[in-house]
């Protein structure tokens, strides 16, 4: 399989790429590590007409601490968080997402940015992010502007950032949770999470329980109401709906939210409180 | 603002070094980076197994990590080294891996052996271990064998570490 006849052009950097944003809007799609991009390409499941290569902006690739948050550029590779002593002191949690991802080879290439322009309703880390209450920096040749990590995307594939913008950093808050788990669960091996669980203090956030990644409310409203970790878990999926597909039907998915959300409960015990 | 001004091209130069050989050509922007390897290089080690970035026998070492060829265009290789399983052994003597493979017989069929090889190359270069069973396993979950059950799959590149802890 190979991808329909397409146009491509590398930036050089992030003001020729916020130019071009500005000036030819989405008919250009911005392509990062590729990792789903070109498989949806392949598969003839996404059509482009032409491809503007972000993969050499160096200058969108690092993880930096910045006093009140940590930094990490929207180009930064999966597999950089699994090793940056930065991630590690401040960020664990952002490690241990990306280590769900895909394999090896695939975190070589995947970045940040990709994953949250990507929108997956079951993407690892973007569900971190929301749970540990990061901000995404969205830019255009007019500025910069943040929208809340759980606000960036507005259904599956599907975000706020404009055609003229592009994903340039997130920035998680310092400093972090005192107690924080992550729990996935994914059949076979290399297939997206049915269902993943983010836990930070009182945030509790879920992937694959609907058309966004989304903060579970009604148990992070049990745990301040006292209520412990089982009676708060009971509530994972309130207003969720999970879709109902090959892989699993809404009821299992529903389920799982409930066990994964009691087991990272468990994970942070004794009982998180916001 | 015209049509034809729009940025970008359908054809494009990629120039690459394979193996320590500089290369250069044009190819169709579309055209991913296992088939600038398999048909225009000639470099056929490297493996189509299930075109879904599923399988990792497409493995090749991009600037020296491991990446899945047959989900990167050619063009995302452009002014990088590229490493085929064809580069790795130096004239007659077997690359360390290659070794290892051979010693263990971790290699039936042999599809998915170069991506596999290129991948422990890149594991046993990020990782200095000591590496675990465990380590290994998960290291090696993007690369799908269907004949060895990976047992000595595993114990080659155990073996691998083994070694190099013992200096």
């Amino acid at each position: 399989m190979i991808p329909a006849s397409v146009r491509y052009h590398r930036a050089a950097d992030l003001a020729e790429a916020l130019e071009l944003r500005r000036a030819y809007g989405d008919l250009l799609r911005p392509l990062a590590g590729g990792q789903s991009l070109l498989p949806a390409l392949k598969l003839r499941r996404d059509r482009v007409d032409t491809l503007l290569d972000l993969g050499r902006i160096g200058e969108l690739s690092y993880v930096a601490h910045r006093g009140d948050h940590l930094a990490v550029g929207a180009l930064t590779r999966y597999q950089r968080l699994l090793t940056d002593p930065l991630v590690d002191r401040y960020a664990p949690m952002l490690a241990t997402a990306a280590a769900a991802v895909g394999d090896p080879q695939v975190r070589h290439a995947g970045t940040v940015g990709g994953a949250l322009a990507q929108a997956d309703p079951a993407a690892d880390l973007p569900l971190a992010l929301v749970a540990l209450d990061a901000a995404v920096v969205l830019a255009s040749t007019a500025g910069t502007r943040e929208v809340p990590a759980a606000e960036l995307a507005v259904g599956p594939g599907a975000t706020l950032c404009r055609p003229d913008e592009l994903v340039t950093e997130v920035r998680v808050p310092l400093p972090g949770p005192a107690r924080w788990s992550y729990r996935t669960f994914a059949r076979p091996a290399l297939e997206w999470s049915l269902v993943a669980v983010a836990v930070a203090d009182g945030r509790v956030a879920l992937a694959g329980m609907g058309p966004t990644i989304r903060r579970a409310r009604g148990v992070e409203a049990a745990l301040a109401d006292g209520a412990g970790a089982a009676a708060a878990a009971a509530r994972a999926d309130e207003d969720c709906d999970p879709v109902d597909d090959v892989r699993a039907s809404a009821a299992y998915r529903r389920h799982l939210s409930r066990v994964l959300v009691a087991r990272a409960l468990a994970d942070c015990s004794p009982e998180v409180r916001p | 603002m015209t049509v034809d001004a729009r940025p970008g091209t359908e054809a494009v130069t990629v120039t690459t070094t394979v193996n320590g050989r500089a290369d250069s050509r044009q190819v169709p922007a579309r055209t991913l980076l296992v088939h600038l390897l398999r048909e225009e290089l000639g470099l056929t080690a490297t493996t189509v197994g299930c075109d879904t970035s599923s399988c990792g026998a497409c493995t090749v070492l991009l600037d020296g990590r491991s990446v899945k060829s047959c989900t990167l265009l050619a063009a995302q290789a452009d002014g990088a080294d590229v490493r085929t399983a064809e580069g790795l052994a130096d004239g007659d003597r077997l690359h360390p891996v290659q070794e290892a493979f051979r010693e263990h017989h971790a290699l039936q069929c042999g599809f998915c052996t170069p991506g596999m090889v290129l991948a422990v190359v890149s594991l046993l270069d990020e990782n200095p271990g000591p590496l675990t069973e465990h380590d290994v396993r998960r290291a090696l979950v993007g690369n799908l064998c269907r004949c060895t059950g990976y047992h000595n799959i595993v114990r080659a590149v155990l073996a691998l570490d083994a070694a190099r802890q013992a200096g």
